[in-house]
């Protein structure tokens, strides 16, 4: 392999504390702090003047759909996306078909990833059998496996005994639980925010006191047993502020926010735009303020995307009928850089750091910097250009993204994972 | 002032001149339906298809009476033996509808937002004949029709709507139409099923029966959907007609001269006593004639008429 040599680029690295323009390198896919002058003949050069140069963006949250559903995404297409998203670590969500709630089901992801990933997937089991809520799935085989962390996402377990059991034995395994905060009890029916507009349009409304309910319980099981919790796209002002206090008494919970919850509120909904269909909904303009609050004092960790592909002749129907969930992988960034640093003043480093150290951090991943030693994992992206986004034309398999068609500003130019670029890709 | 629209979707998208034109164009049809003559050649040639995929009694019929009285043929849509039992989406269905060639679709689904959906995907014309918990645009004008026959101009009038307001069509086309007219709608019955949310769309929400009956020009009531809400909106039927039910007491609160409406279906003995449900003040079934004028207008104008076409061949 060449070794890499990025010159005159800005290089942003959260995890080092570096903002300054110069050249970065990588030998042997690895992040070097120079090249000897003969290497530096033979490397790969990119000239990165205009550029950022951030370390490969980390995104904790995606659905890859397979096995199972691969007419939706498969993990060569949707790691395709995620590169060309900027991310070069993903962590992919067990609600497959099979779930993943057995070491078999883990062994078939790992053996795709290893032939068909253009990027670094890492899975997730589930927190139970069937994500069916009721017994706990094999969490140590599904460690030993390659799991990750483990999730019943999309189902939130609703038993609080059976969540205060899973979270103690995964914690002997050193295993974070994610959790989809939604008391289902309250939400049979719902497909969009309860609100305002959810009276106008005459659909069923999910209220933010379903997702306040969960988190807080989440954090009196985590204030119990001491175990990590980690909510899965925070959506409501009022669970900002409960993870807020939490965390200011030492309670061992991490939190994650969307691109999508950041940027739109349930005012999308007007034309019963299926695009705009999500779980947990878009919500109240209060609501997003206070999520970009949560993430600029740190009571939220880190952006992920819950990037959740499916087909246009799903998507294409009745509200009400249509699935939950939107494409985020491939407009992440310049969402993030709108909406943080441009709108709400973030530093850029800041930004970055949501989406890189921040994330790999939550679950223990060696990802996310740019330090001498670590992995070359390598986005560069020129934060002006203004480019206009389709969907259709996008590296996922499906095209369900409701920013298709908008111009967004800032936008991937390169993306290397172990020192090889894996976007673009040499046409073959 | 020309009437541009080709869908009748829901009547929130609707100026107040708009909806003036269909009350025009309805006085207009209704004079017509005393003839002894009763139909009107306008839209000879034309099909309308009846996509019902939810039952109805009332706004079928209606429909199918208004097109017939404009000489349409009209091909009414058997949700229980067509396609969509096999698992057809309602955009092929739709589509395949097109295809035959109909002329317009009136759809009545149970998805809010659907009728909305059709008129991107066709080139037809598309009326909406209730969707969902969102509106029923053509209730909401015969409704506001029957009002003005009785009371003449609803500026400064005061509606009551008494009932499930949380899970009801009528209800979010009354508002919006009212509103526009210029009368005080109050939303009244149980918190759970009048949430405060609905001051957004501009009507006052109240728990108090009396003092939101008081004086009131008209009342409207609503049918409780216990089918639709388990028993979790309230106790039962029988807690909601001793609190809600309007029986000969509650009536009297209301103006002297007030009307009492009621879209259909009637639970008799629930939400209003069957002596006040056949009363005097009751419009009910006037409402039921109206629908067939009001629908006859929304047709006659989504197929490109102009409101002056019909009025000058009556007079």
């Amino acid at each position: 392999m060449p070794s890499l040599w990025i010159s005159r680029a800005r290089i942003v690295d959260p995890a080092s504390k570096r903002d300054s323009v110069g050249d970065l390198f990588a030998r042997d896919g690895i992040i070097a702090t120079s090249l000897s002058a003969a290497e530096r003949r033979r490397a790969r050069k990119i000239d990165g003047r205009g550029l950022v140069a951030a370390p490969g963006l980390v995104d904790i949250h995606v659905h890859f759909r397979e096995p199972g559903q691969s007419h939706k995404e498969t993990i060569a297409t949707g790691s395709r996306a995620a590169a060309a998203g900027g991310f070069t670590t993903v962590v992919c969500m067990p609600n497959t078909a099979p779930p993943a709630d057995n070491a078999g089901t883990i062994q078939y992801i790992l053996d795709a990833v290893r032939r068909d990933a253009l990027v670094k997937v890492l899975p997730t089991g589930c927190i139970t059998m069937g994500m069916k809520g009721e017994a706990l799935a094999p969490i140590g085989s599904l460690k030993r496996a390659g799991v990750v962390a483990i999730t019943d996402d999309g189902d939130c377990v609703q038993s609080n005994e059976l969540m205060r059991r899973a979270i103690e034995y995964a914690t002997m395994f050193g295993l974070p639980i994610m959790d989809h905060c939604q008391d289902q009890s309250m939400t049979d029916g719902a497909v969009m925010n309860e609100g305002d507009m959810s009276i106008r349009l005459g659909l069923r409304g999910w209220p933010n006191a379903a997702e306040d309910l969960i988190v807080s319980r989440n954090v009196i099981l985590s204030s119990y047993t001491g175990a990590h919790i980690h909510m899965q796209h925070v959506s409501s002002a009022l669970s900002v502020e409960i993870i807020r206090r939490a965390k200011a008494d030492g309670i061992h919970v991490t939190a994650e926010a969307t691109p999508h919850h950041i940027a739109l509120t349930d005012a999308a909904l007007s034309n019963y735009d299926t695009n705009f269909k999500m779980n947990p909904p878009l919500r109240a303009e209060a609501d997003r303020r206070a999520i970009i609050a949560g993430l600029k004092d740190g009571t939220l960790d880190c952006i992920a995307t819950d990037h959740a592909p499916h087909t246009d002749y799903e998507k294409d129907r009745e509200f009400d009928y249509a699935p939950n969930g939107v494409l985020g992988l491939e407009t992440a960034l310049p969402v993030v850089l709108d909406v943080l640093v441009r709108r709400n003043r973030f530093r850029l480093a800041h930004a970055l750091d949501l989406m890189t150290r921040k994330p790999a951090g939550i679950l223990n991943l060696s990802a996310g910097t740019l330090a001498a030693g670590s992995a070359a994992d390598i986005c560069l992206f020129d934060p002006d250009e203004a480019w206009t986004y389709d969907a259709k034309a996008g590296y996922s398999k499906s095209s369900n993204s409701p920013w298709h068609g908008r111009t967004l500003q800032g936008r991937v130019k390169t993306t290397i994972v172990d020192g090889r670029i894996v976007f673009p890709l040499a046409a073959s | 002032m020309t009437w541009t629209r080709r869908h009748l979707l829901a009547l929130e998208d609707l100026t107040l001149a708009e909806i003036e034109q269909i009350h025009a164009t309805s006085a207009a049809f209704k004079k017509i339906l005393k003839r002894n003559v009763k139909k009107v050649p306008a839209l000879r040639g034309k099909t309308i298809v009846n996509l019902f995929l939810e039952p109805s009694t009332r706004t079928r019929m209606a429909f199918e009476m208004a097109a017939k009285r404009l000489s349409a043929d009209v091909i009414a849509f058997d949700a229980a033996s067509s396609s969509t039992t096999k698992g057809e989406t309602l955009r092929d269905t739709a589509k395949n509808i097109q295809a035959l060639n109909a002329d317009m679709i009136v759809i009545r689904h149970s998805a809010a937002g659907s009728p909305l959906y059709l008129s991107k995907i066709l080139d037809i014309p598309v009326i909406n004949a209730g969707d969902g918990a969102h509106e029923h645009p053509t209730q909401g004008l015969l409704d506001t029709f029957t009002m003005k026959e009785h009371l003449g101009s609803m500026k400064g009038r005061k509606v009551a709507i008494l009932g499930d307001i949380l899970f009801s069509r009528v209800a979010r086309s009354n508002i919006h139409a009212l509103i526009k007219m210029g009368a005080a709608v109050t939303l009244v019955g149980p918190s759970t099923l009048v949430p405060h949310g609905f001051t957004a769309l501009g009507a006052e929400v109240s728990h108090d029966l009396k003092s939101a009956l008081a004086d009131a020009d008209v009342v409207m009531l609503l049918r409780i959907q216990h089918e639709r809400q388990g028993h979790r909106h309230f106790p039962s039927l029988g807690e909601y007609t001793s609190m809600f039910g309007l029986n000969k007491t509650r009536a009297s609160w209301l103006n002297p001269r007030a009307i009492i409406m009621h879209p259909g279906p009637i639970n008799r003995g629930v939400e209003i006593d069957s002596d006040l449900a056949d009363g005097d003040r009751s419009v009910i079934l006037e409402q039921v004639t109206n629908g067939i004028a009001v629908r006859m207008a929304a047709l006659y104008l989504c197929a490109g008429y102009q409101p002056e076409h019909v009025i000058s061949s009556t007079e």
